[in-house]
C-alpha cells in the first residue's frame, strides 16, 4: 500500500496581523503550522499502513522554507517527503495547484511505487477553499471521496476500499475501487505523538525537492500565477458600518438590565418575539 | 495585484489578466444555478441562490436558468417548477437512474455535459458538502476558475462576475475575477444570500437532457445513508435567535452560561473559529465565513472579538449585540449595540433578567 499526503504550511492564524495602512499580510514573524487540517489525513494514512503495510509519502508544495512542514511530519512517522518547490509554481490558485501536486503525485508514482491511496485535509485555514482535493482528483482520475468520517474496510487484493462520509444531513456508506484520493473530515481521529526513534530520523532525513522540470512538468504556462484562471482584482478591509454600535452604559440600572433596555428599544418587536420562542415555539 | 494591460497580452503573457475572452468563450451566456435536491428535498440555499441569480442576470439582461439533477420521478420536474417561483426563467433537467443518490462522478458528469453543451456565463452552487464536492470537480474537468464561499456578487462594468470573499484566513477580503474562462464559477454557503420572495408563476421553459451513463459506469456504489437524528441537526442557521462565545469566555466549561442564556431566549447557540480550533465545541456550532453563516432577528456574541471571517457570517442578523472586555474589538465596528464588561459576569446576570422580563410580559399578557 503506497499512500501520498498532500500538506500545506500555513501561518498560524491566531498570529496574523494586518498593515493598518497598506492592507497588506504582514508576513514577518508570523510562525507556520501544518495546516490543522492536514494532521487528520496524516494519522489517518499512517493507520492504514500501520495495519496493512507499506509506505505513506508526504507531499507539498511551496517555498523552500516549506521544508520545516515536512520534517514536522516525518516525526510522526512518514517514510518520506517531497518538496515541491520552483518560481513557477508562485501565484498558483486552486486549479494551478492541482496541476502541479497532480504531475507530483504521477512522478512520485513512478518514482517510488503505485499510489493507492492520496489523501488531503479537508481544507486549509488560510484559503479554505476545498477545491484542491477533488481537483486533484479529476486531474489523475481518482475516485473521489470527500469528507470521509471513517475507513471502514481496505481490501489491498482486490483493491476496494469501504468508507463513511459526512453528506448534506446524513452519513453516506460507500463502497468504491482504489485508487481514490480521499479528504478526510476533521475530528476523526488524534494525531499521534511520533516516537523518539521517528524525532531522530526526522532530523536527519533527507527531503526529496523537486522543481517542475523535476516532477515532469512541461507545460510551466500551466503553472503558478500564468496557470491560473482566476485572479485577484483587488484586496481590501471591510468599511466600518455607517453608523457606530450604540454602546450601553449602565447608569442607575444594572448592566444586564440596560442591556436589554437598549436591545428592545432598537427592536421593539423582538419583545414579543422572544416571549413566542421563550414557550419553546 | 494584477493591471489590465493597456494593449492584449501576448500569447504566454499572464493568462488571467487578458482582457480579450477567447473567441470560443464568446458563446457561453446566462446565468446558472445548480438546484441541490436529495430524495425530493430542496436545500434552500439554492432558493437563495435564485435570488442572487436573478440580480446577476438582470444586470446581464439574460436568462436565468435551473439546474435540476436526480432520479426519474425524484422530485426532478417539482423542483424545477417551484425553481421558477424563485425567479427561474428556464431550466434545464437531467433526470437518470444513476443520479439516485448524490456521487461525485455521475453527478460532475452530468452537470459537465451541461455546461459544455449550453454553454451558461456563469454557474452558482451552494458551499454545502454535496455543492463543494461537485463544484471543484466539475471546474478541474471543465479548467475554468472557481471561487469558493463567495459573500458577495456582483457583475462588473465589463460583465465580468465579481465574486468577493474573505482571504488570508478571514482577516481581509479580496474580490476574485474569472475573466478569460467560462463559466465563472462560484459557491455561496447557505444564508449569505437572503431568500427571496415566493411568487406563484409557471416555468417558462423545461429542457430535458437525455444522459447515456449507466450503473456499470459508475464505480462508487451507496451502501446505505444514515440520516442525520433530528436531536443531533443544529438548527444554527436558520434559528431566529442565536447566542455564541468566544476565546474571551476563557473556558470550554463557561460554555453552560451561552447555552443557558440561549434556553431562556428559546435561541440556538454557536461560537467563533478560535473555539473550535481549540476543541471546546464541535465544529456544526462555528459560526462564521467557513462555519454556519446566520440571519437571525437577534445575535449576541459574547467574548468575541469579530475578526472579518466572524463578520461576514452574522452581518446578515437584524441586530447584532457584543459583549467583550476590549473596547477596541473589530465586533463594535459592525454590532448594532454594544457593551464593554466581561461576559462570563455578565452572562447570569443577563439570563436572569431576560428570564423575568420575558415571563413578566407573558403575564401581563395573559393578565389583559
Amino acid at each position: 500500500m503506497h499512500i501520498v499526503v498532500c500538506i500545506k504550511q500555513v501561518p498560524d492564524s491566531a498570529q496574523i496581523r494586518v498593515h493598518p495602512v497598506t492592507n497588506t499580510i504582514m508576513r514577518q514573524g508570523v510562525p507556520t503550522i501544518i495546516n490543522p487540517y492536514d494532521l487528520f489525513a496524516i494519522e489517518e494514512a499512517l493507520r492504514l499502513r500501520d495495519k496493512l503495510g507499506g509506505q505513506v509519502t508526504i507531499l507539498t508544495m511551496g517555498p523552500p522554507m516549506a521544508e520545516d512542514t515536512l520534517r514536522k511530519a516525518l516525526t510522526f512517522g512518514a517514510d518520506r517527503a517531497v518538496l515541491l518547490t520552483d518560481r513557477f509554481f508562485a501565484g498558483s490558485d486552486t486549479l494551478a495547484t492541482t496541476f502541479a501536486l497532480a504531475a507530483a503525485i504521477r512522478k512520485i508514482g513512478d518514482t517510488f511505487g503505485p499510489v493507492d491511496i492520496v489523501f488531503t485535509g479537508k481544507q486549509t485555514i488560510d484559503g479554505d477553499t476545498a477545491q484542491v482535493g477533488p481537483g486533484i482528483a479529476k486531474r489523475l482520475g481518482l475516485t473521489q471521496l470527500t469528507y470521509v468520517s471513517r475507513i471502514a474496510d481496505v481490501d489491498g487484493e482486490a483493491r476496494t476500499i469501504k468508507v463513511e462520509r459526512r453528506a448534506e444531513g446524513g452519513v453516506q456508506e460507500l463502497a468504491t475501487k482504489m485508487p481514490c484520493l480521499i479528504t478526510m473530515l476533521e475530528g476523526t481521529n488524534e494525531i499521534r505523538r511520533g516516537s523518539m526513534n521517528d524525532a531522530l530520523r526526522a532530523s536527519r532525513a533527507e527531503i526529496v525537492k523537486w522543481s517542475a522540470a523535476d516532477a515532469g512538468i512541461e507545460d510551466t504556462a500551466k503553472c503558478g500565477l500564468r496557470g491560473s484562471p482566476t485572479i485577484v482584482k483587488k484586496v481590501f478591509a471591510p468599511s466600518p458600518r455607517a453608523t457606530k454600535a450604540t454602546m450601553v452604559e449602565p447608569g442607575d440600572a444594572t448592566p444586564a438590565e440596560a442591556l436589554i433596555a437598549e436591545i428592545f428599544k432598537q427592536q421593539p418587536e423582538l419583545e414579543s418575539k422572544l416571549m413566542t420562542l421563550a414557550r419553546g415555539y | 495585484m494584477a493591471e489590465a494591460p493597456k494593449k492584449p497580452a501576448a500569447a504566454g503573457g499572464r493568462a488571467g489578466t487578458k482582457k480579450e475572452l477567447p473567441e470560443h468563450f464568446k458563446d457561453y451566456k446566462h446565468v446558472w444555478v445548480f438546484i441541490e435536491q436529495e430524495r425530493g428535498v430542496v436545500h434552500p440555499v439554492s432558493w437563495e441562490l435564485l435570488g442572487a441569480g436573478r440580480d446577476l442576470a438582470n444586470k446581464l439582461g439574460v436568462d436565468l436558468a435551473a439546474v435540476v439533477l436526480g432520479a426519474p420521478g425524484g422530485g426532478v420536474k417539482e423542483a424545477a417548477a417551484e425553481a421558477s417561483c424563485y425567479g427561474a426563467d428556464l431550466a434545464y433537467i437531467v433526470e437518470s437512474d444513476v443520479l439516485t443518490d448524490y456521487r461525485n462522478e455521475p453527478y460532475a458528469r452530468a452537470m459537465t455535459e451541461l455546461v459544455n453543451t449550453y454553454k451558461p456565463e456563469i454557474l452558482l452552487l451552494g458551499a454545502t458538502t454535496l455543492g463543494r464536492d461537485l463544484a471543484g470537480a466539475v471546474a478541474t474537468t471543465l479548467l475554468t476558475g472557481l471561487t469558493a464561499d463567495s459573500t458577495a456578487l456582483d457583475v462588473d462594468t465589463d460583465g465580468s462576475l465579481a465574486a468577493t470573499r474573505p482571504t488570508f484566513g478571514g482577516s481581509l477580503l479580496c474580490t476574485i475575477y474569472t475573466l478569460n474562462y467560462r463559466p465563472q464559477m462560484a459557491t455561496v454557503r447557505p444564508r449569505v444570500m437572503s431568500m427571496p420572495d415566493r411568487v406563484e408563476r409557471p416555468l417558462g421553459r423545461l429542457i430535458e437532457h437525455t444522459f447515456t451513463m449507466v450503473e456499470d459506469d459508475v464505480v462508487t456504489k451507496v451502501l446505505s445513508f444514515i440520516a442525520d437524528r433530528e436531536s443531533d441537526k443544529s438548527s444554527l442557521a436558520y434559528a431566529d435567535v442565536v447566542v455564541a462565545g468566544g476565546l474571551g469566555l476563557g473556558s470550554p466549561e463557561n460554555f453552560q452560561l451561552v447555552r443557558q442564556l440561549a434556553s431562556v431566549l428559546g435561541a440556538e447557540y454557536g461560537c467563533s473559529r478560535p473555539v473550535v480550533q481549540k476543541g471546546w465545541l464541535p465544529a456544526e456550532r462555528q459560526i462564521g465565513q467557513t462555519g454556519k453563516t446566520i440571519r437571525p432577528r437577534l445575535y449576541i456574541a459574547a467574548g468575541i472579538s469579530g475578526a472579518i471571517q466572524h463578520r461576514v457570517g452574522v452581518e446578515g442578523a437584524d441586530l447584532i449585540v457584543a459583549i467583550n472586555t476590549d473596547k477596541n474589538a473589530p465586533i463594535f465596528d459592525f454590532a448594532h449595540v454594544g457593551l464593554v464588561t466581561d461576559a462570563v459576569r455578565l452572562l447570569p446576570a443577563l439570563t436572569e433578567a431576560f428570564r423575568k422580563r420575558l415571563s413578566a410580559s407573558t403575564s401581563e399578557r395573559i393578565a389583559s
